[in-house]
Parts: structure tokens; C-alpha cells; sequence
């Protein structure tokens, strides 16, 4: 039902060329108003708070839409902070994001290594062991990364005199993070996989369609395997009754579907051909985003380590009962 | 129309199953025979009658089959718990496993009322083992091809030809088999219809053949004119191929597709924290675990399809197809992990188990189906051909 709702905004108010615009370094003002007006910001939030009171797995299918338009603003991130946030201490206005980690350098300072949005967030949330951070954007030094349509930066910040903490069990921002992007991936991946289907069915090549040749079905065969992988995995990282996503199942969800980015981005160029690497159309927006997400708060390589080190403390003999226990 | 990818929502075991799972623990561990890890890796290959029986006796061979012809009316939950155990377990299952998952159900879906008296009860009490006499020489991922013909007679039938591959043929009761009633093989689908054969009739011939891992668990099978009885065809004549197609959903469908190299698995996660050698290879153990829990929660999916009574043809294809990937992917990996050093010591019983299933891992994108076959089916199911 939310989904379907979000759809209709973004339909309208997150076209390609909006994307492409706010990439290039338009505001993002009007997305956002658009979409913080129509409530999108506290589905989270208790019904007390004049919010939604979604459980996660309702937010499911919500972020699957939004990876699905390659959205350009921390939609996913401003929700979940929200939530993180209520019952500890003022939320404040604006884009929030997640910092996907959080050093102190010898001379005091903080950094947040390649924050998602972090050129354009009003504040940033960074757990420091047991302790979450609220940190503000107008008195950081962003660096941006250079890349090419990329709102990721490094953010430092003199001293964390102005930030503002609480208690929050450690592991827990690094989880919601690594959840929030599986499922914008999925999403993304989902959304691609439309794209290249229809693409397939639509070019034609030596007298047919290309969809036709069996050495292309194959490989959108292979395409949708991966697909489907990524959707079940990241919907098991958002499960009802729980306030923030489990960490074993985030784990996983972050390294399958990071995992599955490459592959996906790569059949659906492969079968695209050159159209598909143009600035022009819009394949790319949603592949940029999956090499993008698949970085975010650490790749497969990263979250599988975390799923094998648990698997190897758990004290289970048995492979199959680990990842029972994963999933339940 | 993608709509294939919507198929693909969470679903869980129910309660019930879950309880069920500690009922079949307890059989194992009293009914596994000891045997070391190359031995359990065989697990679909392991043939046991004594085995069978005994888990017979708790009515666990056609255990979906209907309580009035000895099954337990459970449903695909508890099958899929009850595999996933026997599997994990690497329990000698092949003595009952086609008539449990194919033959039992094709019988009762297309059978009369008598065949399914006689022959239910015999597989229920894992009396009758059954093989399935689809592939010939000339009639491999073409079964539209088959050849082998069963003709008219004033009392029932004759049967001649050659079947090949038949798991298990020398030690089963009954062979259903798929042949030609009518046409030719360049009619293809139309004219096919399925049998049930006794092997032990005058006219069957069968000759083993030994694989590559020194196993003989398939044959060739000859049939000489054999006479057949008016009831020994089941369902229509010249159905044969809708009820193959059903029956082949069947055994793509369970969570059999994942877990043949796991024994592997187990041993070689056990062999490194034994040796303290586990923290090297945590990123490929904890891939391990997500690839399996992602495929693992597809097959649930797939199994909660076929409870609510759909027939999830394409979903299972598509789950048999990448999770046959990562059943192969773990012995690929395991022989270049032991092997990374060339002066380590490794482990005997790791050694000749991935040693045996690299061998054998080529079959798992074979048999019920290559991949190139089904990544067809998975292209049709999106809508491209
Ligand atoms: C361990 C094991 C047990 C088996 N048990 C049984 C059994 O009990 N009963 C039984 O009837 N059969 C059994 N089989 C046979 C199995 O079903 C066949 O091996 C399978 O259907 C493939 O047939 P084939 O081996 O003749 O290969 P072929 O059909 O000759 O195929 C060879 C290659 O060509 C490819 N190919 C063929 N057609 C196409 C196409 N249209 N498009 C693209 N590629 C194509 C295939 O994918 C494969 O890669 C068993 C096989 C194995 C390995």
C-alpha cells in the first residue's frame, strides 16, 4: 500500500531527469519537500508520533521501489534515522544519512570515510562502539570521491564537541546500513532486469527479436536466478517485530546481494550493447547505483568474513543450522 | 511480465515441520549406519534396503502419499524437513527415493483405483523400489524422441527397446517407463505413453554401468519383447508426456538441489577448526552460509508454492538451476583450499571426499534436467520464446 503510494511520487517527482539534474549538483529541494510532505518520512514512527508504525517487513517492499528509481536523496536512510533517533533525542530537520564508519584521528578529529550523501546530508548518524552519534553536515569538511555523479563524501569534523549521543547496542548502524542497501539493491536489480527483459524483446538483430537467440536467454536466465536470490535474501534482513534489522541476516543480505550487483550490471550491459553505456538512456543511473551500493557499508568481501566468523563461533557442527538459525 | 520474480517472496516452515525435524533426528541418530565421510557424500547414491524399512516403519517413505494406502498424509513441509535431514545426515536414501518422490505420486495422481492399491502400500512399506525408464541412447535431453514401443497385443502388450541411465535398475522392483504406443519418433510428443514394468519378466536385461567414481549406480536396460499385462500402462495412452512433465516438477522441485556436496561442506569446516586453520577461510565459509541460506529460503518458497496446491514448474527449474551452481561450486573450491599449499598435511577422509565429489559433481546439472535445458524453460517462463 505504501508502495504503491511512493511509486506515484516518484513516478512523478523522481524522473531520469530529475535523478541526472540532482546528481549533477541541482537541489534536491523539490524531491524532497515532495516527499516529506506526503508523510513518507515517518513511516516508521509510532502513530503517537504522527507516523506509520510500519514493521520493517512492510518497509520492505517501500525500498524496493526506491531502488528501483535510483533514488538521489537518503529517503532510506531519513527513515530508519528517524526511528533510531525517536526516544532519544530531538530528531532534527533534513536529509539524515548513515555513516558507514566513524575514526578519531590522533589530533581529535572525526572522520566518516565515503558517506553515502554525504555532499548533500543535513546530518549524519555514526555509532562509535556502543554510543550513536548524531553529527551535523553544516560544520563538517565533506570531500567529495570525484566519481562521476557520485553524492558519496569523506566527512571530518574538528571535534565532536557539537554532537550529540546516546546508547545504541554496537553493531546496530552498521546492520540497518548494510540491510537498507541490500534492499536498494534488490531493488535496483529488479528494476534492470525489467529493463533488459524488455530490451530483449524489443531489439531485433539478424531478422528477430534478440530475446530469441538462445545464447541470450541463457544468459537473462542466469540474470533472473540472481535476481530472485538478492529479493529473498534482502527481504530476510526485514522481518516483522523487530525494531532494527537482525545482524546475521542483514550480513547476508548485504553480501549476497552486493555480490549479485556485479553480475546483474554485467549481463544487462552485455545484452543491452552499446545503448546501454550512453549517457542518454537510462540503464546506466540504476547500474552506477549498483557498483555504488555494492560499496556502501562494506561489499561481500567485507559481510562475508562477519557471516563465516559467526558461523564459526556458533558452536554448530552443521552448516544447515547456522543458516536456520538465520532465517527465522 | 516478470511476473516469475514476484514468486519469489519469504516463506517459512511452519511449526509443525520444525517439530517434525527433532522426530527425524532422533531417528538418525539411532538408525545411521557409521560410515565414514566419503561414504555419507554419496547420500542419493547410497542404497540401503535395511535403511528404507526401518524408516518405512515410521511412515516415512511416501510419507504425502494418502494414510489409507500407507503414506502419512504429511504434507511437502515435512518432506522438505525430512530431506533436508537425510541429506545433511548423507543417509544412504536411494533404495526408496524415485518411488518416494516421483513414482509414489505419479501413481496417485494418474493410476486406477487398483493400481494404486497394489503398488502404494508396496512403496510405503518400502517393498517396491522404483527406477525411471525415461533416457534412451538416442533420446537424452530430446525425450520427445523416444523410441523404445510398446504394441498391442490380444492380452495386453510388447514391449522392445532400450532405456539408459536407469538409477538403480538392477535392484528395483519396477521400472515406469516412458515409450511409444503409436507414430513414429519424428511425431515427438504425440503416441508416448508411461508403464509400469516388472523387471523380473522374461525379456528385461540389465547391464550396469560403472562411472567414474568406480560406482555402478545406472544401467542400461533391454527389452526383448517383453508381454506385458493389459494394467501394466498408466494413465492415458498417449498421455505420456503431459504426466512426464508433471512428474518431472516433482523432482526438480524439492531441496535435493542443494545439499548433494554438503556432507563435504561439513567435514571440511569441521577438518579446519580442528586444525585451527579456520580464520584463512572465513570470507569463503561465510559465503558459503549466505549462498546457502538465500538458495535454502528459495527452495522453502518453491515448497510453500506446492502446498497451496500450485504447480511451480518455472520457479523450480530456476531454483534447481543455481542451486545445482553452488552444489558444484563447493568441491571446486574445497580441492584448491587443501591444495593451496602443497606441503600440508590433509586430512585422509577430506581427501577422498572431494575427491569423489569433484568427480561426480559434473551430474548434478544433469540429471532431472541439464542447465541448458533449464535456462530454456526459465527463458519461457519470462516470455521470450
Ligand atoms: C547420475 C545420473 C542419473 C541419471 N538417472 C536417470 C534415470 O534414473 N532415468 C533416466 O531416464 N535418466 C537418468 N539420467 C539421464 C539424464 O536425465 C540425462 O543425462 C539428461 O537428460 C541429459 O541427456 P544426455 O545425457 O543424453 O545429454 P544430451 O541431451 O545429449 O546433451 C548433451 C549436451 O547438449 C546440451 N543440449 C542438448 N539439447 C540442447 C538444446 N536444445 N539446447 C541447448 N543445449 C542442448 C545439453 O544441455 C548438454 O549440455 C541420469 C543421469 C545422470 C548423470
Amino acid at each position: 500500500m505504501f508502495a504503491e503510494a511512493i511509486e506515484e511520487i516518484l513516478k512523478d517527482q523522481c524522473t531520469p531527469a530529475v535523478v541526472r539534474a540532482i546528481e549533477a549538483g541541482g537541489s534536491p529541494a523539490v524531491l524532497w519537500n515532495a516527499i516529506s510532505d506526503a508523510g513518507f518520512l515517518e513511516l516508521l514512527a509510532s502513530e503517537n508520533d504522527g507516523g506509520a508504525a510500519l514493521s520493517l517487513a512492510e518497509l520492505f517492499p517501500v525500498l524496493i521501489a526506491l531502488g528501483g528509481y535510483a533514488i538521489p536523496v537518503p529517503l532510506a536512510q531519513s527513515v530508519a534515522a528517524r526511528a533510531l533517533l525517536a526516544d532519544r533525542m530531538t530528531i532534527p530537520e533534513g536529509m539524515l544519512t548513515f555513516a558507514p564508519g566513524l575514526r578519531r584521528l590522533n589530533d581529535g578529529r572525526l572522520v566518516c570515510p565515503v558517506v553515502p550523501f554525504g555532499t548533500i546530508a543535513d546530518h549524519v548518524l555514526a555509532q562509535d562502539e556502543g554510543r550513536l552519534l548524531l553529527l551535523p553536515g553544516a560544520s563538517a569538511t565533506r570531500t567529495a570521491t570525484g566519481v562521476h555523479g557520485s553524492m558519496v563524501a569523506t566527512m571530518s569534523w574538528q571535534i565532536d564537541a557539537d554532537s550529540i549521543h546516546t546508547d545504541l547496542a554496537a553493531g546496530t548502524l552498521s546492520a540497518f546500513g548494510a540491510a537498507l542497501h541490500a534492499a536498494l539493491l534488490a531493488g535496483a536489480m529488479r528494476r534492470v532486469f525489467d529493463m533488459t527483459l524488455q530490451y530483449a524483446n524489443d531489439r531485433s538483430q539478424f531478422g528477430k527479436s534478440i530475446g530469441k537467440f538462445q545464447a541470450i536467454q541463457h544468459q537473462i536466465s542466469v540474470m533472473a536466478e540472481h535476481v530472485a536470490a538478492s529479493l529473498i535474501a534482502a527481504e530476510a534482513a526485514f522481518p516483522a517485530g523487530v525494531p532494527t534489522p537482525p545482524p546475521l541476516a542483514s550480513a547476508i543480505a548485504k553480501a549476497r546481494t552486493s555480490e549479485a550487483a556485479v553480475l546483474v550490471a554485467s549481463i544487462s550491459h552485455a545484452v543491452h550493447g552499446a545503448i546501454g553505456v550512453t549517457e542518454e538512456y537510462d540503464l546506466q543511473l540504476l547500474t552506477r547505483r549498483l557498483h555504488e551500493w555494492r560499496i556502501a557499508h562494506g561489499s561481500e568481501a567485507h559481510w562475508n568474513q562477519i557471516v563465516g566468523r559467526s558461523l564459526l563461533q556458533s558452536g554448530q557442527d552443521r552448516i544447515v543450522d547456522f543458516v536456520r538459525s538465520a532465517s527465522v | 511480465m516478470t511476473a516469475l520474480l514476484n514468486h519469489f517472496r519469504l516463506a517459512s516452515l511452519p511449526p509443525e515441520a520444525e517439530a517434525f525435524r527433532e522426530e527425524v533426528k532422533d531417528f538418525l541418530a539411532s538408525h545411521m549406519p557409521d560410515s565414514p565421510p566419503d561414504v555419507r557424500a554419496r547420500s542419493w547414491m547410497g542404497f540401503s534396503a535395511e535403511f528404507s524399512r526401518a524408516m518405512a516403519e515410521r511412515g516415512w517413505v511416501g510419507m504425502t502419499l494418502p494414510q489409507e494406502y500407507g503414506g502419512a498424509s504429511l504434507n511437502a513441509f515435512s518432506r522438505f524437513v525430512l530431506v533436508e535431514e537425510l541429506l545433511v545426515a548423507g543417509a544412504p536414501v536411494s533404495a526408496h527415493w524415485i518411488a518416494d518422490r516421483q513414482s509414489g505420486p505419479l501413481i496417485l495422481k494418474y493410476g486406477t483405483d487398483a493400481q494404486r492399491r497394489f503398488y502404494l502400500p508396496k512403496i510405503c512399506a518400502a517393498q517396491a523400489f522404483f527406477c525411471i525408464g525415461m533416457s534412451e541412447p538416442n533420446s537424452g535431453s530430446d525425450l520427445a524422441s523416444v523410441g523404445t514401443r510398446a504394441t498391442r497385443t490380444d492380452k495386453g502388450w510388447r514391449l522392445s527397446g532400450r532405456k539408459i541411465w536407469t538409477t538403480n535398475a538392477p535392484r528395483c522392483q519396477y521400472m515406469i517407463a516412458l515409450v511409444r504406443t503409436s507414430g513414429k519418433p519424428e511425431d515427438r510428443q504425440r503416441g508416448l505413453s508411461q508403464f509400469i514394468v516388472d523387471l523380473s519378466l522374461p525379456g528385461v536385461t540389465i547391464r550396469p554401468i560403472r562411472d567414474l567414481a568406480g560406482d555402478a549406480h545406472f544401467s542400461e536396460v533391454f527389452f526383448d519383447d517383453v508381454e506385458l499385462a493389459d494394467d501394466a500402462l498408466i494413465g492415458q495412452e498417449g498421455g505420456g508426456w503431459e504426466q512426464v512433465t508433471a512428474e518431472l516438477a516433482f523432482e526438480r522441485s524439492g531441496p535435493e538441489r542443494l545439499y548433494s556436496s554438503i556432507m563435504l561442506l561439513d567435514h571440511w569446516i569441521d577438518c579446519l577448526r580442528r586444525s585451527g586453520d579456520a580464520e584463512a577461510h572465513v570470507a569463503v565459509i561465510g559465503r558459503f552460509a549466505t549462498h546457502l541460506a538465500t538458495l535454502r529460503n528459495m527452495s522453502v518458497t518453491v515448497t510453500s508454492q506446492l502446498v497451496q496446491g500450485a504447480s511451480p514448474v518455472v520457479e523450480a527449474a530456476l531454483v534447481k538451476d543455481i542451486g545445482t551452481e553452488f552444489e558444484q561450486s563447493i568441491p571446486a573450491v574445497i580441492e584448491a583450499a587443501i591444495a593451496a599449499d602443497p606441503l600440508a598435511v590433509v586430512d585422509a577422509d577430506l581427501y577422498r571426499t572431494v575427491a569423489y565429489v569433484s568427480q561426480v559433481a559434473p551430474t548434478y546439472s544433469l540429471r532431472g534436467g541439464t542447465r541448458e535445458i533449464l535456462r530454456g524453460m526459465i527463458a519461457r517462463g519470462l516470455g521470450l520464446r
